[in-house]
């Protein structure tokens, strides 16, 4: 058999290769060959999107749902400008991807030709890694390279530009092959002086804590397994950023719920009280520290992290050991094992007996109402209805997004999408799309606010096209709700421009898109509304009207540390609360 | 390979015979002007063999930056054209056509040996007029300047003598006569 074909053929080579499914794509002029190459094959499903956002954020939905890099295929120009919104999502939240994006023929380029843009240079900044592939010949090699190092190391998006005239030629494919890059070769086994360092400082803890971050989930199932091993065995209390929701079961009683800026009471206040962090597969983000000066200050820190630029880039660490998840806890656990000393369970149940006290505090109580609908007390039935099936949830960016991330309980790693990183509103409908291929029979629904779904609305027309029955369950306040309540307590009260007229009916809008709409304004309709979007196996938009006053709380000002947080029911103060610094923060 | 048929772009112009060229760069000395100008380069798929730069005018800020850079007229006329567009370039000029001129490249040249080796290290360097800037008892680092091509040919030479490594600065240029650029 020859192995000679059109760059074009090899890129479907490729991708089956690879064990690519599905793609995420919008035709056009720079890509038609591949788009004719995938005409004559079946072992590729391509998914028309309806913006080339869409697609990036499909492919992301796709990728955290499933563990396997998503796969983006858009034209020149207009195409790849409009999939860098998602391809820096990807990046910040250490996505895996490979985005496919056409280019004009190589005698064109720099010379302004029609849907012509520098796509290596606009996307370089937001990639892991990108290519322009000028010959046919090394086409095979760049392609299983990309998805190499997508998926390989700290995971990230991988743009490859290919030519029209490189997609016509002719050559000879090859297939992937196990190789040492050069250059690339990331870390995967910690320093075993290191872990052993960190085991002996876990020994003598008093007041140890667990702070585990996305990481964990992107290193594999196996990560969260070892994981919750080694905290069961050690039996220290644990919090999870945003992004590593699901590593470790909610239900479990050493979770103590997410920290930062809107994280529990109990997980905020044990941070700033540990006498050791250990920090696995999370980077010390300005969302989890609040104020450096005053983050966590007698604690001992390890920082397990497969990135070694994530070291010691906020926050000076003890023991920093560069390695994947799941390679470091497998030692961890071993040699927690091996140990001889006997952990010091009387200053560890002191400590859980402190936790304790911070937990009753219930810092995620609100006033619940009988008239309209609490955002907090729709997640709680949307949670009950929910939790005992085969659910996956995606949100967008905003209020509904950190209530999702406090009301509903993951139990297991990858049941969770959401743009944490760059904080991308329009991110969770078309993740849905994505989840929702990845996953055909699984209930996957979109926690959405109003003002974020409308950004990408469109991608409607993309699950009525494919049968996808994915849930909007839309959260509407009217406002940009997190906009508005950073206008209560920093501008005076003083709206601009964070409420929106005129919205849709989007019970119309679903039906416009051949889906169900369904509204509910009445706390006790809820269940049964929310019982009748489950049913239904069509595309829903849920237009659950709420009190569009509510704000989300706990919440640490910015500039403030984490024993310094505002708790709902003192709320009252909450704008002398902020101090001229911390104005200026985000 | 015949794609008119199947794409809208115009086909690929007869090739034309490809040229080097020395281009001077004067830009004012600001955060990232060096990157747009190699992000000019690569972006529009132009080639660059040497590229140097430091400010050369304290007072003023300003760079000097010289390029060395291969392209058919045509190109070569639009890397000039886009260069000059920038808003932090001054003036671009082309030394190649713009008239006498001199070229000169730095390069530092690391040798390793011993005995008869040595000393030929050594007798070649004299004829080259390089000198040695540092030494142990076993290994020289020679001190260079000339055009490229002496510079080629004396690194070629050590090849054999134990050459370990090379350090070179690149191109740099200057007009001959009474007249800046």
């Amino acid at each position: 058999m020859s192995n000679e074909m059109t760059g074009a053929e090899m890129v479907i080579e490729a991708l089956a290769d690879q064990g690519v499914e599905h793609v995420f794509g919008y035709p056009g002029g720079a890509v038609l060959p591949i788009y004719d190459a995938l005409f004559h094959q079946q072992k590729i499903t391509h998914i028309l999107v309806r913006h080339e956002q869409g697609a990036v954020h499909a492919a992301e939905g796709y990728a955290r749902s499933t563990g396997k890099p998503g796969c983006v295929l858009v034209t020149s120009g207009p195409g790849a400008t409009n999939a860098v919104t998602g391809l820096t999502d990807a990046l910040m939240d250490s996505i895996p991807l490979v985005c496919l994006t056409g280019q004009v023929p190589t005698h064109l380029i720099g010379n302004d030709a029609f849907q012509e843009c520098d796509t290596v240079g606009i996307t370089r900044p937001c990639t892991k890694y990108n290519y322009l592939v000028k010959s046919v010949a090394e086409l095979p090699r760049v392609l299983h390279e990309a998805f190499h190092i997508a998926r390989s190391g700290r995971p990230g998006p991988v743009v490859v530009d290919i030519p029209k005239d490189i997609q016509f030629a002719k050559g000879a494919y090859s297939r992937p092959r196990e190789f040492q890059h050069k250059g690339y070769r990331p870390k995967l086994k910690g320093d075993l002086d290191r872990i052993k360092a960190a085991i002996e400082l876990m020994r003598y803890a008093k007041r140890p804590l667990f702070y585990t971050g996305g990481g964990v989930i992107n290193s594999g199932r196996p990560a969260s397994q070892l994981l919750r091993e080694f905290v069961k065995l050690t039996g220290f209390p644990i919090t999870s950023t945003l992004m590593g929701l699901g590593a470790y079961a909610a239900s479990d009683a050493q979770w103590l719920g997410m920290l930062g800026m809107h994280g529990t009471y109990e997980a905020n206040l044990a941070m700033h009280d540990c006498d050791l962090m250990i920090c696995i597969g999370a980077r010390f983000d300005d969302r989890i520290t609040g104020r450096l000066d005053a983050f966590s200050p007698e604690s001992k820190k390890i920082h397990v992290d497969v990135d070694p630029s994530s070291v010691n880039k906020n926050v000076k660490v003890d023991i920093p050991i560069i390695g994947d998840c799941a390679h470091v806890l497998e030692d961890m656990i071993r040699l927690w094992r091996s140990g001889s000393v006997q952990h010091d369970r009387k200053a560890l149940d002191a400590w859980r007996q402190q936790i304790e006290k911070w937990r009753a505090r219930k810092s995620l109580a609100y006033k619940n109402s009988n008239q309209i609908i609490k955002p907090q007390y729709a997640i709680e039935r949307l949670y009950a209805a929910t939790k005992d099936r085969d659910t996956y949830i995606t949100t967008e960016v905003g209020q509904h997004q950190m209530w999702a991330a406090q009301f509903y309980r993951f139990e297991e790693p990858n049941r969770w999408m959401t743009s944490g990183g760059l904080g991308t509103m329009g991110y969770g409908l078309p993740a849905a799309v994505g989840v929702q291929v990845a996953h055909p029979n699984s209930l996957v629904i979109d926690i959405a606010g109003e003002a974020s779904v409308l950004m990408t609305m469109q991608e409607m027309s993309t699950a009525a096209q494919y049968d996808l029955p994915i849930k909007i369950f839309v959260i509407n306040n009217q406002y940009m709700g997190m906009v508005r309540q950073w206008q209560e307590l920093l501008h005076g009260g003083r709206y601009a421009h964070s409420y929106t007229e005129a919205l849709p009916d989007f019970v119309k809008l679903a039906e416009a898109y051949h889906a169900v709409g369904i509204r509910c304004e009445r706390p006790g309709d809820l269940d049964g509304a929310i019982a009748e979007m489950i049913k239904v196996q069509k595309p829903v938009i849920f237009d659950c009207v709420v009190d569009p006053a509510e704000n989300c709380f706990p919440m640490i000002p910015s500039g403030r540390a984490h024993n310094e947080m505002l708790l709902g029911d003192a709320a009252v103060s909450v704008e002398e609360a902020i101090t001229e610094e911390g104005k200026v923060m985000v | 390979m015949n794609t008119t048929a199947t794409t809208h772009y115009p086909a690929a112009p007869a090739s034309q015979q490809v040229e080097t060229h020395t281009l001077s760069v004067l830009v004012d000395n600001e955060p990232g002007v060096l990157a747009r100008v190699i992000g000019l380069f690569s972006g529009r798929g132009y080639n660059i063999d040497s590229l140097t730069v430091s400010e050369t005018e304290h007072e003023k800020h300003l760079s000097r930056i010289t390029i060395v850079t291969r392209g058919t007229p045509m190109v070569i006329e639009q890397i000039k054209n886009q260069l000059d567009r920038l808003v932090p370039v001054h003036r671009v000029v082309d030394m190649t056509v713009a008239g006498p001129h001199i070229e000169r490249e730095l390069a530092m040249v690391k040798v390793r040996g011993k005995g008869e080796h040595r000393m030929e290290a050594l007798r070649l360097a004299d004829a080259f007029r390089a000198r040695v800037i540092d030494a142990s008892t076993e290994s020289f680092v020679f001190e260079i300047t000339g055009a490229s091509d002496k510079i080629e040919t004396f690194v070629a030479l050590m090849l054999p003598l134990g050459l370990v490594e090379v350090s070179r600065t690149g191109v740099v240029a200057i007009g001959r006569g009474p007249d800046g650029m």
